[in-house]
C-alpha cells in the first residue's frame, strides 16, 4: 500500500495545537470588537519573559540582609518598600515578607490556584502549579522539602503560606554563614528562586 | 517535582499569549484579578479530577478555558462565536501554504 508522505514537506502551514486555535479565536475575536491591542500582549509577554524574574526578589532579600533598616521596613510593609524599587503591578499589589529564622521556616503555595509575587519572582516554575505540589505541601511540608533537598533541623517548624488573589508572599532565606560583613551585590549570588519561596535554602559561600 | 532552575518561563507560544490575554484584559478592567483566580481556581479543579495536573501545558489548557468562560460570563465572546473562529482558523492554516503568514480569509 503506497505511503502517504504529504506530511514531510508541509504543503500548508502547519496545523497549531488545539488550545492555540483557541487563544487565536479569542485574540482575534477580543481585538475586533477593540477590547484588546495585540502590540500590547507582545509587550506583557516580553516583559515577563526576559524582564521579570527571580533577579528582582533576590535584590530585596539582598537588601534586606545587608540593611537592618531596610529589612525591618520590609518586614513592616513589604509592598510599600518593593514598590519604591520599581517591583510593583500585576500580583504584586499586597505583599507580605516572611522571615526564616532558627526556630521557623516558611513556605509558599497556592492552593486554590498559582497566585504568586509576579513583580519579584516571575512566572512560577511548572511544580509550584502542579496538583502535587499543591496539595502536599499543606499536608506534608517535610516529606516535600525532603524532595526538594531540604532537611531541617527538628527544632525549627515549618509554616506553610497560602497565597490568595489578594496577599502573596516573599520568603526572607537565612543568611548563610560565612558571609558576614558581605556587600549587597556579593550576597546577591547566594540567593536562589527556590529560597524565596521555601523549597530551597540560600547557597552557602563557596 | 523538581528543584529546576532553568526552565523556559513560556514553554510554547500559546501559554504566552494565554498568559498575555488574561493579564492585558485584567488592565483593560474585562475583570478583576480575583474574579479570575476564581474562575481559574474552578477549572483547575474540575481538570484535576480527571487526572492529575503537572503544572505544564494542562496548566495552560486549564488558563485557556478559564479565559474562554470569564469572556463569556462577561459578555465579552459567546462560545459559538468562538467556536465558528477557531474553525476559521484552522481552515486558514490549511489552505495558506507552508511559510506564508495565516491570515483570516474574512474579517471577523
Amino acid at each position: 500500500m503506497p505511503h502517504d508522505h504529504h506530511d514531510h514537506d508541509h504543503p500548508h502551514a502547519l496545523l497549531p495545537p488545539d488550545p492555540a486555535l483557541r487563544v487565536k479565536a479569542l485574540e482575534s475575536l477580543l481585538t475586533a470588537k477593540g477590547l484588546i491591542d495585540p502590540a500590547a500582549l507582545d509587550v506583557i509577554i516580553d516583559t515577563y519573559a526576559h524582564k521579570i524574574g527571580p533577579q528582582n526578589g533576590a535584590r530585596v532579600v539582598a537588601r534586606a540582609w545587608a540593611d537592618p533598616g531596610f529589612r525591618e521596613a520590609l518586614l513592616e510593609d513589604a509592598t510599600a518598600v518593593v514598590s519604591k524599587l520599581g517591583f510593583y503591578g500585576r500580583q504584586g499589589e499586597h505583599i507580605v515578607a516572611v522571615e526564616n529564622t532558627d526556630d521557623v521556616h516558611n513556605v509558599v503555595v497556592c492552593t486554590l490556584c498559582s497566585c504568586y509575587p509576579w513583580p519579584l519572582l516571575g512566572i512560577p516554575p511548572g511544580w509550584y502549579k502542579s496538583d502535587a505540589y499543591r496539595a502536599r505541601v499543606v499536608r506534608e511540608p517535610r516529606a516535600v522539602l525532603a524532595e526538594f533537598g531540604v532537611t531541617l533541623p527538628e527544632g525549627q517548624s515549618v509554616r506553610v503560606w497560602d497565597s490568595t488573589a489578594e496577599v502573596r508572599y516573599l520568603v526572607i532565606p537565612q543568611r548563610p554563614e560565612g558571609t558576614e560583613g558581605w556587600d549587597e551585590e556579593a550576597l546577591l549570588p547566594l540567593i536562589t528562586r527556590d529560597s524565596m519561596i521555601g523549597t530551597g535554602l540560600a547557597k552557602a559561600p563557596a | 517535582m523538581s528543584a529546576g532552575v532553568t526552565e523556559p518561563v513560556f514553554e510554547a507560544p500559546w501559554h504566552a499569549q494565554a498568559f498575555a490575554l488574561a493579564v492585558h484584559l485584567n488592565e483593560q478592567g474585562a475583570f478583576s484579578w480575583p474574579d479570575w483566580a476564581e474562575v481559574f481556581g474552578a477549572v483547575l479543579a474540575e481538570h484535576g479530577l480527571a487526572k492529575e495536573l503537572d503544572g505544564g501545558d494542562d496548566y495552560f489548557l486549564a488558563w485557556v478555558t478559564a479565559l474562554e468562560r470569564i469572556c463569556a460570563q462577561k459578555g465579552l465572546a459567546e462560545a459559538a462565536v468562538l467556536a465558528d473562529l477557531k474553525a476559521r482558523w484552522e481552515a486558514a492554516y490549511l489552505s495558506t501554504p507552508h511559510g506564508a503568514p495565516v491570515k483570516l480569509s474574512d474579517p471577523v
